[in-house]
């Protein structure tokens, strides 16, 4: 990806990330994800109805790429079933690593493909996608009670 | 000063991160080397010629520790660092000696360090732990002390010096304060002892707790000194080999006397002898010569700044070298970032002091901490990339 467009879709999204501000609504599974390697620290909100995201909120402090991150990962889940956004999320885990991945079904998400470079990082990168694993494990723990 | 002492400073950069750990001078690694290669021994229980050698230098630091902070040789405790001398403190002597309801006094700005050990102590045994309110520029003043102590204060335990902030404290005071109030009194100086004179007798305190490492010296090692007579009265909080006078099978043992029998099991001797060595250096250079370098280092990059439109420095008026900042509208992490692209060295976060936000309303800064080898010609690279950060996105991003 052109650096340029890169930091455009970064910067954007970091300057004026999408759903941010939390909702007063018990219906919503919720996390904080308090970063243990840096400063990050993120409070998370989601709706799922009938096995699809129908809202995914944030607030908090983070820097711009944990923020831009989660907006980004924001656009990319809503609407979408959950076997796969668990695609997604493992694909986007994938590619923060440094492992093969399927770049097609991750969109904008692939501005973070260089991401492996700044090992420091990576954890930003990952911070929407442990908050959003974090919730979805609630919805399977409940199941399985 | 004395730049060509640390090999770190050869290399293109600026290290501003001195209040997180600072640098190690050529000196100080030579004489644990020289432990580790010539006179490897355990101290206290050999009677050959390298271990006499090795307990002389591990003992003989306590000697060099009393000059430096003024107190009696035989009160100088080796520790793994401040926070386990505080630990030491406050569960080897206050958990003994303070009862349910007695209050103990610390401040927003402390760090983690002094709090969750108290913290624990209230779950523990209930006491009361209490917050003094810092003045309008974040400091922590001798009246607003006054104004928090009731009868039920036993214990005042502060840092003589912030590690957000860089306030000092007046511990001469507060430290009189205390003892005409019989009031215990705590001295945190991981952020004071190695940056200015301290005087463990004449501010009549009664434990200060500092770590090696931010004091030019070794990781894994740092001092309490207590009063005698209250080291007597505090239990260790470790047990085992070199702290007991005898232990027999009907349950019977005795330890040793202050301070042996708070180094239970084989210490960190290298890190002791290179602590020593740190505190010479230091005091050949003297504690007021480093005080006011930095103090003219601060008080150079204030003026410089002044012309930078979107900085907001948090504390302009502290008399020590940290200087507390944001980029307007860029998350400290990011700044942070954006000058290690310029090889500047600095620290953002909280910087442990997790309730601190409550009186600043910001929960992260940028930290540049300074110590007696940062120059002018540091302080202008990192004026010229602040003045620059417009172009922080294409850098970070």
């Amino acid at each position: 990806m052109d650096s340029n467009l890169r930091r455009e879709i970064i910067l954007e999204n970091y300057q004026e990330p999408v759903n941010r501000g939390l909702i007063d609504d018990d219906s919503y599974l919720k996390t904080n994800t308090n970063s243990e390697s840096c400063i990050d620290n993120l409070d998370f909100m989601m709706k799922i109805e009938d096995g699809v995201v129908r809202d995914i909120r944030f607030d908090g402090e983070a820097c711009a790429i944990s923020t831009s991150a989660t907006s980004i990962m924001i656009q990319k889940l809503l609407g979408k079933k959950i076997e796969d956004v668990k695609k997604i999320l493992e694909n986007y885990k994938r590619m923060v690593q440094e492992e093969d991945y399927d770049a097609n079904i991750l969109g904008e998400l692939n501005v973070y493909d260089e991401i492996y470079q700044q090992p420091n990082r990576k954890n930003c990168a990952l911070l929407p996608l442990v908050s959003i694993e974090k919730m979805l494990g609630e919805i399977e723990d409940e199941s399985k009670n | 000063m004395n730049r060509d002492d640390f090999p770190m400073l050869a290399s293109d950069i600026v290290y501003f991160d001195n209040g997180a750990t600072t640098l190690k001078p050529t000196c100080v690694v030579d004489a644990m080397n020289r432990y580790y290669l010539e006179h490897t021994s355990n101290i206290h229980r050999g009677d050959y010629d390298a271990a006499i050698k090795t307990n002389q230098l591990y003992d003989g630091v306590r000697d060099i520790v009393g000059k430096f902070v003024h107190c009696d040789p035989e009160c100088v405790v080796y520790t793994s660092g401040t926070t386990m001398s505080i630990n030491m403190v406050v569960f080897g002597y206050m958990k003994k000696h303070l009862k349910a309801g007695d209050e103990v006094l610390l401040n927003k700005a402390e760090h983690a360090s002094n709090v969750l050990p108290w913290l624990r102590l209230q779950e523990e045994i209930d006491i009361q732990v209490k917050f003094v309110p810092l003045n309008s520029d974040y400091e922590l003043t001798l009246d607003n002390i006054k104004k928090s102590v009731s009868k039920k204060t036993k214990v005042i335990s502060l840092a003589h010096v912030s590690n957000v902030l860089g306030d000092v404290r007046d511990i001469e005071s507060i430290g009189q304060y205390c003892e005409e109030n019989h009031i215990l009194f705590h001295v945190d100086g991981a952020q004071s002892v190695p940056h200015m004179g301290v005087d463990f007798q004449k501010c009549k305190i009664d434990f200060l707790s500092f770590s090696g490492h931010k004091m030019c010296g070794p990781t894994g090692v740092g001092v309490l000194i207590g009063k005698k007579e209250l080291l007597e009265e505090m239990d260790p909080i470790l047990y085992g080999g070199g702290m007991n006078s005898f232990f027999e099978a009907d349950s019977s043992y005795e330890l040793k006397n202050v301070p042996i029998k708070f180094e239970a099991g084989t210490p960190p001797i290298a890190e002791v002898i290179g602590l020593g060595e740190a505190i010479q250096y230091l005091m050949s250079i003297g504690m007021d010569k480093i005080h006011n370098h930095e103090i003219k280092l601060k008080k150079y990059l204030l003026s410089k700044i002044e012309k930078i439109p979107n900085l907001i420095v948090y504390n302009r008026n502290t008399n020590s070298g940290i200087f507390a900042f944001n980029i307007d509208g860029v998350f400290a992490q990011d700044s942070s970032i954006y000058l290690n692209h310029y090889h500047i060295y600095v620290r953002a976060g909280n910087h442990c002091a997790k309730m601190l936000k409550d009186e600043i309303q910001i929960k992260n800064t940028v930290r540049v901490s300074m110590y007696f080898y940062n120059n002018y010609e540091d302080i202008d690279r990192l004026v010229e990339a602040l003045a620059n950060s417009e172009d922080i996105f294409k850098i970070v991003l």
